[in-house]
C-alpha cells in the first residue's frame, strides 16, 4: 500500500511543480537559515575541553574599590593581580595551578635570508600544558623548576616550528627571541580551543598563541600584558616595580580541583589568604572570591556574542513563516480534493487510509525540504564566511560537526511532520457525503 | 459593498486565510525588529570619528634590540616622515579612534577617592597630534613644543599638567558650562593629579565604538613606550596608498633592530571595528528579502488555489452579469482583508518582541514609524502577488458555470 501511496503522491506533486517546487524550498529555506545560526551558537557556546572542563576553577577575587564594584553589581575583577596571581601560585594548594597573560615577543631567526617577526605569545607558568591537555608533535612543556630558576625555555606551535625548522623535531634546539635564547622544550601540535577558554578577556575567539615562555622571564623582562589591564587606583610610582605592586589585574589565574570537597577548601584558602590580606590594608571591599569551572565561566562572561542570540530568535521566526507557508499551501491544496476524498470514504476508504495517502504526500514534501535543507545550511555558513572575509576566527565557527548534521536532519523531520499533520488531519475530517451534492 | 459577503465566505473556509494571515503577522514582526536593528547600526557606522579618515594610516615599529636608543630612534623617524614627500604630517601615540583597544581613565572635577569621575579616552601626542588626525580645535589653543615631554620611568610626573578634551567631555564634566568656557578649568586625573584644560576639540571619538562614552577623549602632550611606537601618518589627499609601502621600507632601512609591521589605513581600521555590524546589516537585508519573497509566493499560491476552486463560481457570476472588474476587484479586497488581519497582529508580535529583545539586548526600541511603513508595505506585496491569480479569475469564461465536473 505504502508504495502505491509513494506513486500517488508522487503523481500529485507533478501535477503542480511549481507549486510542489515552492512548498519544499520554503521548508528548506526556513530550516537553512535556522541550522546556520543554531550551528554557530552551538560552535560559540561549545564545550572547548570536555574531558577536563569540571576539573578546572577559574579565580576571581575582589581586590576593588570599596565605593564601586569592577563590574555589575558585585561582580569581582575578571582578572588578578601580580601581588595575587603569585601568592596563589606559590601555595600550591591546588593540583595544579596557572597563572598567565599574553604578550608579544619578535622571533629572529638565524639562518639567513630571513628577517625577524612578530609572534603572539603568553607568558605562563608550567602547568599550563598538563592542565589545558595540550597536544605536542615533539617534546613537552617546561617543568616548574625552570619557572623557579626563570630559565629560557620555549614551546613553539607547529606553525612555527615550520617556518623556523621546516617541521623537523626541533626540541633542544635555541630559538632567539627579543635579543635572547631560548630553548625548545617541545612543539605543539595544532591546537586551537574555540572558545579561548583560558583567557576570554581578552578575544574569547582569537587564535592560540604561537609562542609559549616562562611568566618568569616575562617578568624579567618587563613585559606587561598585551590584552586588557584595569586599575581602580594608580600605581604609587611610574615603574615597572611599582606597576607590580599595583591594585591592578592583568592576568589570569586557573587551578585544578578534583571534587566538590577540593573545591571548599580550595575556597576556604582563598577566604583566609583575602582576610590575611586585609590585615594588610588591601581588598577594602567584603570577601568575594569566585571559583567557576570553564562552562560556568564562558557563560559568566557572555562568550557567545549578542548578535547571535537576536539572530538565533529571528531565524526561529523564519523557519515558522516557512512552515507556516507550507503548512497553508498543502491545506489548500488538500481542500481543493475534498471531491476525491469524500468520494473515496463513500466508496468505503477510512479515515486510516485517507491519512496515510496524505501523510505520505506531504512527507515527501517535508523530506525534500528537510534534506534540501541541509545543502542550504552549508550555503548559508559558507555565506557567512564570505560576510566576515578571511577572519581565521570565523571559520572555526562555520564547520558543521556529526552533532549539528543530527540536529539539522532532527529538525527537517520535526518541520515536515509539523507542516504535514495538520492539512492530513483536516483531510481525515472531510464527510463521505459532503462534497458528492455539488458534483 | 462586497466586504461583508467576502469576509462571510472567508470565516467559512478559514484555516487557511488563518494561516496565511499568521505569516504575514510573522512577517512583519520579524521585518520591524529587523529594520529597527539596521537603522541603529547604520546610524552607528555612520558616526564621523572626527577624524580625516580619507588619508590617515598607522604603521607600528617594535624594537627588539636591547642596544637601541629608542627615544632617538622615535624623534629620527618622526622626522624622516614628515620630511617625506607627500607626508603632510605625523605623530607617534598609543591608539586612534575605532581602533578597539587604548587607554582610559577617570577624571574628576575634584581630587578625592570618594567622588565619581568620568571615563575619558586618552591619546598621547605631541604638538603635531592635532593637525595629523585632522582635529578641529573650536576653543583655546594647541600644545607648544615646550608642552611635550617623554615619560620618565624612574623620575618626574607621571601626567603633565596640559590637556585638550573633546565639547562631549568638556559638557562631561563640567554641564552647566559652554564647552569653550571650560579651557582654562581643572580637572583631576589618579583622583588628585591635576590637569589644565588649554584647547576644546569639536570632535574626536574614543578607540571603543561601543563605548557609551565613545565621543570623550582627552589629548595629553607626552610620548611613552619603551619599544613599540605607534606611527599616525596623515598624506596628503591622493598620496596615501603610494606613501604606505614607501614609508614601511624607509623606516625599517633607517633602523634594523626592529620590526616594521601593522600598516593599516584609517578606512580598513574602520571597516575592522563594523564588521561585524556591517555583517549583521547584510545578513538581515537578506533574511528580510528572502522572507518578503517567500511570502508572496505562498500568497500567490494559496490564492491560485482559491481561484481554482471557485472556477465554477466564477463563471456563475460573470454568467450572471458581472463584469471582469468586479471578480478582479473580489480577490483583491479578500486579500487585503487577510492582510489587514495579519498586519494588525504583527505589529502587536513585532512590539512585543521588540520589548523582549531591548530588554534582553539592550537593542534601541522600535521607531514607531516602522510599524506603519510596514504594514503598508506589506499590504502592497499582497496585492502585488495576488493580482496575478486574481486577473485569471477575471478571465475565467462564463460557459464554465454550465459545464459540469
Amino acid at each position: 500500500m505504502f508504495r502505491y501511496y509513494l506513486k500517488l503522491g508522487l503523481l500529485s506533486l507533478r501535477r503542480n511543480p511549481i507549486l510542489s517546487g515552492l512548498m519544499v524550498v520554503a521548508i528548506a529555506t526556513g530550516i537553512g537559515a535556522c541550522m546556520t545560526i543554531v550551528n554557530i551558537d552551538y560552535v560559540m557556546s561549545g564545550n572547548p575541553i570536555p574531558h577536563r572542563s569540571e576539573l578546572l576553577y577559574y579565580v576571581q577575587l575582589d581586590n576593588w574599590d570599596p565605593n564601586e564594584a569592577a563590574r555589575g553589581v558585585n561582580d569581582p575583577p575578571p582578572q588578578v593581580t601580580y601581588i595575587d596571581g603569585t601568592a596563589l601560585i606559590a601555595a600550591k594548594n591546588a593540583r595544579r595551578q596557572v597563572l598567565s597573560y599574553p604578550t608579544t615577543r619578535i622571533i629572529q631567526p638565524e639562518e639567513d635570508g630571513q628577517l625577524p617577526f612578530l609572534v603572539d605569545s603568553r607568558s605562563t607558568t608550567a602547568d599550563f600544558f598538563p592542565m589545558f591537555d595540550t597536544p605536542f608533535l615533539y617534546g613537552s612543556g617546561w617543568d616548574s623548576t625552570a619557572d623557579d630558576n626563570h630559565e629560557y625555555a620555549v614551546v613553539i606551535n607547529k606553525e612555527i616550528n615550520e617556518r623556523l625548522f621546516a617541521g623537523q623535531d626541533s626540541v633542544g634546539r635555541l630559538i632567539l627571541m627579543n635579543g635572547d635564547r631560548y630553548r625548545i622544550s617541545g612543539v605543539l601540535d595544532t591546537w586551537e580551543p574555540t572558545p579561548k577558554f583560558y583567557d576570554v578577556n581578552n578575544r574569547a575567539f582569537g587564535k592560540a598563541e604561537e609562542v609559549y615562555f616562562p611568566f618568569s622571564v616575562s617578568i624579567d623582562k618587563e613585559l606587561t600584558s598585551e590584552g586588557n589591564t584595569n586599575c581602580w587606583k594608580a600605581p604609587a610610582g611610574n615603574g615597572f616595580e611599582s606597576f607590580l605592586t599595583s591594585e591592578c589585574v592583568w592576568m589570569q589565574l586557573w587551578v585544578e580541583l578534583h571534587n566538590a570537597g577540593e573545591r571548599q577548601e580550595y575556597m576556604a584558602f582563598l577566604d583566609a589568604y583575602v582576610e590575611s590580606q586585609k590585615l594588610l590594608g588591601r581588598f577594602p571591599r567584603p570577601v568575594n572570591n569566585r571559583l567557576n569551572d570553564v562552562m560556568d565561566w564562558m557563560q559568566h562572561e557572555e562568550v557567545v556574542e549578542d548578535d547571535v542570540q537576536v539572530l538565533l530568535g529571528l531565524a526561529v521566526l523564519f523557519l515558522v513563516v516557512c512552515l507556516l507557508n507550507t503548512i497553508g499551501l498543502l491545506l489548500a491544496k488538500i481542500m481543493r480534493r475534498s471531491g476525491d476524498i469524500s468520494l473515496r470514504r463513500a466508496l468505503g476508504a477510512s479515515r486510516k487510509a485517507i491519512f496515510s495517502q496524505y501523510i505520505v504526500e506531504a512527507g515527501i514534501i517535508g523530506l525534500a525540504g528537510g534534506v534540501l535543507g541541509i545543502a542550504m545550511t552549508w550555503l548559508g555558513l559558507q555565506g557567512i564566511r564570505g560576510l566576515y572575509g578571511d577572519f581565521d576566527f570565523i571559520t572555526r565557527l562555520v564547520t558543521m560537526d556529526w552533532v549539528m548534521i543530527f540536529v539539522a536532519i532532527g529538525l527537517a523531520i520535526l518541520s515536515a511532520l509539523g507542516a504535514a499533520l495538520y492539512p492530513t488531519w483536516r483531510a481525515c475530517g472531510i464527510q463521505p457525503a459532503s462534497q458528492l451534492s455539488t458534483l | 459593498m462586497e466586504l461583508g459577503p467576502i469576509w462571510r465566505a472567508l470565516i467559512r473556509n478559514k484555516s487557511s486565510y488563518i494561516l496565511i494571515a499568521l505569516q504575514i503577522a510573522a512577517t512583519m514582526a520579524l521585518m520591524v525588529n529587523a529594520v529597527s536593528i539596521i537603522q541603529e547600526r547604520t546610524r552607528m557606522m555612520s558616526r564621523s570619528s572626527g577624524t580625516d579618515e580619507a588619508n590617515i594610516f598607522q604603521i607600528y615599529s617594535m624594537s627588539f634590540d636591547p642596544a637601541q636608543d629608542y627615544q632617538a630612534m622615535v624623534a629620527a623617524d618622526l622626522d624622516a616622515i614628515r620630511g617625506f614627500p607627500g607626508v603632510a604630517n605625523a605623530v607617534v601615540t598609543n591608539s586612534l579612534p575605532l581602533r578597539q583597544g587604548g587607554w582610559s581613565q577617570d577624571l574628576k572635577t575634584e581630587p578625592g577617592t570618594d567622588n565619581e569621575g568620568s571615563g575619558v579616552a586618552i591619546y598621547f601626542v605631541d604638538e603635531h597630534g592635532v593637525d595629523t588626525f585632522g582635529l578641529n580645535l573650536v576653543a583655546g589653543r594647541n600644545f607648544e613644543v615646550t608642552d611635550v615631554s617623554w615619560f620618565d620611568p624612574d623620575a618626574g610626573p607621571r601626567w603633565p599638567g596640559l590637556v585638550i578634551i573633546t565639547e562631549a567631555m568638556a559638557t562631561e564634566l563640567f554641564p552647566d558650562a559652554r564647552p569653550a568656557d571650560t579651557v582654562g578649568k581643572t580637572a583631576y586625573i589618579d583622583n588628585d593629579i591635576p590637569v589644565t584644560i588649554i584647547g576644546v576639540l569639536e570632535k574626536m571619538q574614543a578607540p571603543w565604538k561601543d563605548w557609551a562614552g565613545v565621543e570623550r577623549s582627552m589629548l595629553v602632550p607626552m610620548k611613552r613606550g619603551d619599544g613599540f611606537a605607534r606611527y599616525v601618518i596623515r598624506a596628503e589627499p591622493g598620496y596615501r596608498d603610494e606613501l604606505i609601502p614607501q614609508i614601511e621600507q624607509m623606516l625599517a632601512e633607517r633602523d634594523t633592530g626592529r620590526v616594521v609591521d601593522g600598516a593599516a589605513t584609517m578606512t580598513e581600521i574602520r571597516a575592522n571595528a563594523y564588521l561585524e555590524d556591517s555583517a549583521m546589516i547584510k545578513l538581515l537585508v537578506f533574511i528580510v528579502s528572502l522572507l518578503t519573497a517567500i511570502t508572496s509566493l505562498g500568497i500567490v499560491g494559496l490564492a491560485s488555489f482559491s481561484v481554482a476552486r471557485r472556477t465554477k463560481q466564477i463563471g456563475t457570476r460573470r454568467a450572471l452579469g458581472a463584469p471582469k472588474a468586479a471578480i478582479l476587484r473580489y480577490f483583491m479586497l479578500e486579500n487585503f482583508l487577510i492582510s489587514s488581519v495579519g498586519v494588525v497582529s504583527g505589529a502587536v508580535i513585532a512590539v512585543g518582541l521588540n520589548m523582549w529583545m531591548v530588554q534582553r539586548f539592550n537593542l534601541t526600541p522600535i521607531s514607531w514609524y516602522i510599524i506603519p511603513v510596514a504594514m503598508i508595505a506589506l499590504w502592497l506585496v499582497g496585492q502585488c502577488a495576488v493580482y496575478g491569480p486574481a486577473r485569471r479569475a477575471s478571465l475565467v469564461s462564463p460557459a464554465i458555470a454550465t459545464r459540469s465536473v
